[in-house]
């Protein structure tokens, strides 16, 4: 009986870190789906990148409220693992509050972990503010509608109630060490929790210990269960976002990738000593597809970028063409990418473990021509991303994609596109009366 | 502006007389052909002109870029423009290349070099800088005094090679006042000309982006819109007549705005 507590906190220890492991490997099989990309180059500038950008949260500041509202909730995520640790060994070994050795410099955690755990609340409750009583636009576009809203209000809620638990647990646990209950180490400094102590004051050794106790698995039941809700959620990103940093472009951000399987053809096409009638060789035997009809299409890396998504909506609230009313959204391109590739995974595990053609794909299915061709390729989206996604890159593969495999480019453009071919300028004027401006 | 004759060598004439400029100026198809463009191209020569730079031109010889098909999606014939002009310009050994429109500036200096030409490419606003900087071109003109001038970073020169200096430290050598619309820098909103924009009609919406960029140049009541793209310009152009107020508001190159000043 005495280990009762042990093994059940070990078996729920274990479930739901399995859990997790199975969504982990389920994603990581999905993401390497995509084609291969070889992201070996730079080292340094990746790391540091990584570090800047995710670990420094640079881009965050960039829009200072929520920047500054952002690193008191991710601070604090960071500090409840210190604190996990604490309850993980407690739970596992039955002590109480183990890391009360360190003294002093506990007293100095767990004092700075309530005023965090204060600080999260305060802008937890600002965060539900902007997005359900003043609406800030980027977060009630329309793909916001539906399972994206409810998903970041859920995570608020959660976040609320983990804070609220670890004050209460707290506060029970000072109040026991004030009425000098056994097992209960004097330890750790309340600086906010006392207050909440204050309001127990009248209850009984017993029924403290069950508040105590109650708070405490609660706690941590509640943090496997928002391990576990990550994978269903844009909260993915408090994971993803470092290697999504690590991986993200290290070029100029105007320079758009050459086609291999292209530059080969063409040269081949432009050797005047190449025998257009030459059996074909071996590795020609399969074309390459141009461009990217659906997800397998996209590099890893790209399908990354899309379970790395926040949905925060700063690309597509700087995007010229969802300000002046297309249906573009940078956001949805990336939402679209990652629902859909969730439904390729889906039908793998459906199909014990091949892919069954379900008629759809990522073009047509989710994302229309129409958003496709209002995109002026400005990169904003790219600059604003806090985690270094590029929604524009996939949507330069799906342009190549519906150009050089459907030729499904609007007429003008079609027409530029011959003059090019013709006359070397995309207007129809001819190249030998290229220098005439000197004479005009 | 004076009419004296621009001495615009080619590389060809340069190659006839045993001669190797020190740099390439790609003119671009909007600088040849559109009516607009052509004047910015017109100032530019008068700038290299008059500070004496040993430059030339591929003339007939030069193509597109193939930039815009590569936007559209097109990367058979951008590759087949790329790999065509790169063979002239390797054939003339050229090292040093300077445009002024920022789609060619990209588009050579980041994707050319994986198709094998190599060059080092500068914007024609990075070039004047470099001209006033080491003193082969004064700026001393006080035509702009008192007048205010905005800058419109075109998404290819700021964004896309994090170039936004440049432009303003060449403005400041005129006596305009320089103020800043809202969004600049890394937050300009595009003019609405690129990926291949400039060439058809846009899709639904209920603005055109030109004229929401308008409207954020307007907002600083400036007497010069300047900027340093051939597309830009068009558009804001544009956006400028349609807010009836291309009498109080000019839209200009950098190019021009120096020309200009120094009454070239
Ligand atoms: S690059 Fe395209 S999608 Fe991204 S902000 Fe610009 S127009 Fe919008
Ligand atoms: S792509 Fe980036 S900026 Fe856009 S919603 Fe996702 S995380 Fe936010």
């Amino acid at each position: 009986m005495e280990y009762l507590s042990n093994i059940l906190f070990a078996i729920v220890l274990v479930a739901g870190i399995g859990f997790f492991t199975k969504n982990v490997l389920r994603l990581s099989r999905n993401i390497k789906l995509g084609r291969d990309v070889d992201v070996s180059d730079n080292k340094s500038q990746r790391w540091k990148n990584m570090a800047k950008i995710a670990l420094g949260q640079t881009k965050m500041v960039v829009r200072p409220v929520a920047g500054f509202l952002h690193i008191i909730v991710y601070v604090g995520f960071i500090i409840i693992n210190l604190e996990v640790l604490e309850i993980i060994i407690d739970g596992l070994f039955g002590t109480h509050r183990i890391f009360a050795l360190l003294g002093s410099v506990y007293n100095l955690l767990i004092g700075s972990f309530e005023i965090l755990a204060v600080l999260v609340i305060v802008a937890v409750v600002i965060f539900w503010i902007r997005r359900n009583v003043i609406r800030i636009k980027r977060f009630i576009n329309p793909e916001m509608k539906g399972w994206p809203k409810n998903d970041g209000n859920i995570i608020l809620y959660i976040e609320l109630v983990l804070m609220t638990l670890f004050l209460t647990m707290n506060a029970a646990d000072y109040q026991l060490q004030l009425l000098d209950a056994p097992h209960y180490t004097k330890a750790g400094a309340f600086p906010a929790s006392q207050f909440i102590a204050s309001l127990f004051s009248d209850m009984s050794i017993s029924s403290l210990i069950i508040l105590e106790r109650t708070a405490w698995w609660l706690h941590i039941i509640g943090i496997l269960c928002f391990l576990n809700y990550l994978y269903y959620s844009k909260h993915l990103h408090i994971l993803l976002a470092f290697p999504n940093t690590y991986y993200g472009s290290v070029e100029p951000k105007g320079k758009l990738n050459n086609l291999e399987a292209i530059t080969k053809e063409v040269k081949l096409m432009m050797d005047p000593s190449a025998d257009p009638f030459a059996a074909p060789t071996e590795d020609a035997s399969v074309p390459e597809k141009f461009g990217a009809s659906d997800v397998k299409d996209l590099s890893w890396v790209q399908l990354l970028n899309a379970y790395t998504c926040t949905e925060c909506g700063r690309c597509t609230s700087s995007c010229p063409a969802n300000l002046t009313g297309k249906k573009l959204s940078p956001r949805k391109i990336m939402m679209d990418t990652r629902d859909r590739l969730e439904e390729v995974g889906k039908n793998i595990d459906a199909n014990k473990g091949v892919f069954v053609d379900d008629g759809k794909q990522l073009l047509g299915d989710y994302i229309t021509n129409e958003e496709l061709w209002a995109c002026t390729t400005c990169n904003a989206c790219v600059e604003e991303c806090p985690v270094s996604i590029s929604p524009l890159s996939i949507i330069q593969d799906m342009r190549r994609y519906l150009v050089m495999e459907q030729s499904a480019a609007p007429v003008e453009l079609n027409n530029m596109m011959s003059n090019i071919e013709n006359n070397g300028a995309p207007w129809p004027y001819n190249q030998m009366d290229r220098l005439n401006w000197v004479e005009e | 502006m004076s009419n004296d004759k621009l001495r615009v060598p080619t590389m060809g004439q340069c190659m006839a007389e045993g001669k190797q400029p020190e740099i390439l100026f790609w003119v671009g198809s909007a600088g040849s052909f559109d009516d607009r463009a052509k004047k910015i191209t017109r100032a530019f020569v008068k700038i290299l002109n008059k500070a004496n730079v040993d430059f030339a031109v591929l003339g007939t010889e030069e193509s597109c870029t193939g930039d815009v098909a590569k936007r559209a999606g097109n990367e058979f014939l951008f590759q087949m423009q790329a790999l065509m002009n790169i063979e002239v310009l390797n054939g003339y050994g050229i090292k040093k290349i300077v445009t002024c429109d920022p789609h060619s500036y990209n588009c050579l200096k980041n994707e050319y070099p994986g198709l094998g030409g190599n060059y080092e490419v500068v914007h024609h606003t990075q070039f004047i800088q470099d001209l006033i900087n080491s003193e082969k071109l004064n700026v001393s003109g006080s035509l702009y005094k008192g007048k205010r001038i905005t800058f419109h970073d075109p998404c290819y020169l700021g964004r896309a090679n994090n170039e936004y200096n440049a432009p303003r430290e060449v403005l400041k050598n005129t006596d305009a006042d320089i103020v800043e619309m809202k969004r600049h820098k890394q937050t300009a909103l595009c003019c609405g000309a690129g990926g291949a924009q400039m060439f058809k009609e846009p899709e639904k919406g209920d603005k055109d982006i030109n004229v929401l960029r308008t409207e954020d140049a307007l907002s600083t009541k400036p007497n010069i819109i300047a900027t340093g793209c051939p597309y830009c310009i068009t558009m804001m152009t544009d956006g400028v007549k349609n807010k009836e107020k291309e009498d109080t508001v000019k839209v200009m190159d950098i190019a021009e705005i120096i020309a200009t000043a120094e009454e070239l």
